[in-house]
């Protein structure tokens, strides 16, 4: 029983808990990996800083040069930060979505979440210039939930074939793209080409009200997602199943998609829409340690943060000068790997 | 009548009405599950069998009457609470993909933890426990989809096991397995009945099986009992006529003893015919 689970049950407190035994390893391995490409990163560019460099200045250490501070953590800094922390979102936000859907293939990018929140925030940056960042989250977070919502009610309930389901949310997805396109073709100049610039899922240029917008969405919604893995579980095994257990599914169910669309929403707000990242982070995690959620939340939440800094890294990398979005990289890798999920989901 | 022989229930259900989208498939049904034994429900497809059982397990809220678990309407119990008293297994339920048997046995522990009891010594005995006795210790750490039929079945089972429940609702727990594994399964269950009193209530479709693993029967016709009580008194022509709208011999079981049913169908008439 111990020895292919990590058991945590210490004799003087009241707490027990268990995950497979990969885990600690594999999510420190992930994260060494980001802390990598991220001190990379952060040097990486026309004015280059070395990595030790890098991390003296982020750890407040003197270095030779008085320029790296701002360079560093005032230019440079929160464009990394936001690529994980977004990175992060979206594979959690993966993770719910194919965990309540029991459907390997659903992931907000795909059925549409995503592209609706896009829709929202375009919407409020074109009609209402001056908003400021905060409330772009909150803007995202609404158009998400309208087409998650839309979804449930047409697509998911009685049982839905999980293809049905993509079908019509891909149908969402291009509804809520050519909206988009509606508005940009409509809007004022200098509005819509910052609203462009956003829109194919790129970190560039963010600076850290968008990160202070972004870490408390993030964090709180991502706690809860943790605090439901459980849950998670049970629901994974279908509704009858999960009720016979004891499992208040409804309850449950809304808790999650919720969290999953905050999350979701939140990262669109910030980046755009960086696509397949929430299809592939819990994919790779399940390879890695298992379908068990209390351990595969993280390791899918690091998993996302390491793609989204690595594709930022390499869209600056691989042509420079010329920056590819990360978004870009993101989907030149994801969707090789959705067609590949979808013919092994292939039913007959 | 053999009534007092199965007196004690602590499970019944009185005037029951059950319906999907307005419409009724189980109609006022009083129904008590005899504490201990086996109860076989039995009746053609679509008689309300299935519909009965997600009953019984609260997943189905009734249009009329109640469920009773312990004498306590089973609504105004908690989830949770029915979930540590009674276990269901729907029909050919499905893990997700890579759950070893391993994660999915120590889901049935679901009932008893919390947030900050995730995983304590007697859940950790309870799973070890329902993986020994249904011989699935050895394949614990393997993923579900590489399993047999059987051996699946046999991981859900102990996964409503770890549950360590009294009561079991099985809903067609032989689907999809061949008869040596059906054989096995149903062994499986009557052990667990007999060296831990379990009650247990499953649909079968083998009506032989049926009598011979069954304590008690019910015969259920369009949502209505058409019969309860011992096989013998349950399993007659007139009751598979009635129920199956099958022709049908019965016979004792040469091996047990219990009730065989022996279908007429079209092809042994025209032999009869012929000679």
């Amino acid at each position: 029983m111990t020895k292919q689970w990590l058991i945590i049950r210490p004799k003087v407190l009241p707490i027990s808990f268990h995950c497979d035994r990969r885990v600690p390893r594999v999510l420190s391995i992930l994260t060494l990996i980001t802390i990598v490409a991220m001190v990379i990163s952060v040097g990486y560019g026309e004015y280059y800083i070395s990595p030790l460099d890098v991390i003296k200045t982020l750890l407040g250490l003197q270095t030779t040069n008085t320029d790296y501070y701002f360079v560093i953590n005032i230019l440079r800094l929160p464009r990394t930060l936001v690529a994980f922390l977004v990175g992060v979102g979206l594979a959690i936000a993966g993770t719910i979505t194919q965990g309540i859907t029991r459907n390997p293939l659903a992931a907000p990018d795909i059925i549409g979440v995503n592209a609706g929140a896009a829709l929202a925030a375009v919407t409020l940056i074109i009609l209402l210039p001056n908003t400021p960042v905060s409330l772009l989250p909150f803007a995202a977070f609404t158009g998400a939930l309208t087409v998650a919502l839309l979804i449930y009610f047409l697509a998911w309930r009685e049982g839905s074939s999980p293809v049905r389901l993509i079908l019509v949310g891909i149908g969402f997805s291009l509804i809520a793209n050519a909206l988009t396109n509606l508005m940009i073709t409509f809007g004022e100049i200098n509005t819509v080409s910052q609203a462009l610039v956003w829109l194919t899922g790129s970190v560039y240029g963010r600076s850290w009200s968008q990160v202070l917008a972004l870490i408390p969405w993030i964090v709180i919604f991502g706690a809860i997602a943790l605090i439901l893995a459980r849950e998670l579980n049970t629901l994974n095994l279908g509704d009858e199943v999960a009720r016979g257990l004891g499992s208040p599914v409804e309850w449950q169910r809304g808790l999650l998609l919720l969290t999953s669309v905050a999350l979701a929403g939140s990262s669109v707000a910030t980046a755009g829409t960086v696509g397949f990242v929430s299809l592939m982070a819990p994919h790779l995690g399940r390879q890695l340690v298992g379908a068990s959620h209390e351990g595969l939340l993280p390791v899918a939440a690091m998993m996302g943060g390491m793609l989204v800094v690595g594709a930022d890294l390499l869209g600056r990398v691989m042509f420079a000068p010329l920056e590819l979005p990360c978004g870009i990289i993101t989907a030149a890798i994801g969707a090789p790997y959705f067609v590949y999920l979808l013919i092994k989901n292939r039913q007959p | 009548m053999n009534q007092n022989r199965f007196c004690d229930h602590r499970l019944e259900t009185k005037q029951l009405t059950l319906a999907y989208d307005g419409v009724p498939v189980v109609r006022n049904l009083n129904l008590g599950i005899p504490t201990g034994k086996i109860t076989v429900l039995v009746g053609a497809n679509g008689c309300g069998k299935s519909t009965l059982l997600r009953g019984l397990a609260r997943l189905l809220k009734p249009k009329g009457g109640m469920v009773y678990l312990d004498g306590k309407a089973i609504f105004q119990l908690s989830g949770k609470t029915v979930a540590k008293k009674l276990g269901m297994l729907p029909q050919s339920p499905i893990a997700p993909e890579g759950l070893t048997v391993r994660d999915l046995v120590a889901m049935g522990r679901y009932p008893y933890q919390s947030w900050l009891q995730q995983w304590s010594s007697e859940d950790e005995q309870k799973v070890k426990e329902a993986l020994d006795i249904t011989t699935m210790t050895e394949l614990a750490d393997r993923p579900l989809d590489n399993l047999s039929g059987g051996q699946r079945q046999k991981a859900w089972i102990a996964m409503v096991l770890a549950q360590d429940t009294d009561i079991l609702l099985l809903d067609e727990p032989t689907t999809f397995l061949d008869l040596a594994h059906q054989v096995d399964l149903l062994d499986l269950l009557y052990e667990l009945h007999q060296q831990q009193g379990k009650t247990i209530v499953m649909i079968l479709h083998d009506l032989n099986l049926a009598c011979r693993y069954g304590d008690y029967l019910v015969a259920i016709q369009q949502g209505k009992v058409y019969a309860t009580g011992t096989p013998e008194r349950v399993m007659t022509e007139e009751m598979v006529r009635e129920v199956f709208g099958l022709e049908c011999r019965i016979v004792a079981d040469p091996v047990a003893d219990t009730p065989m049913c022996i279908p007429m169908g079209c092809k042994v008439k025209s032999d009869i015919l012929r000679h």
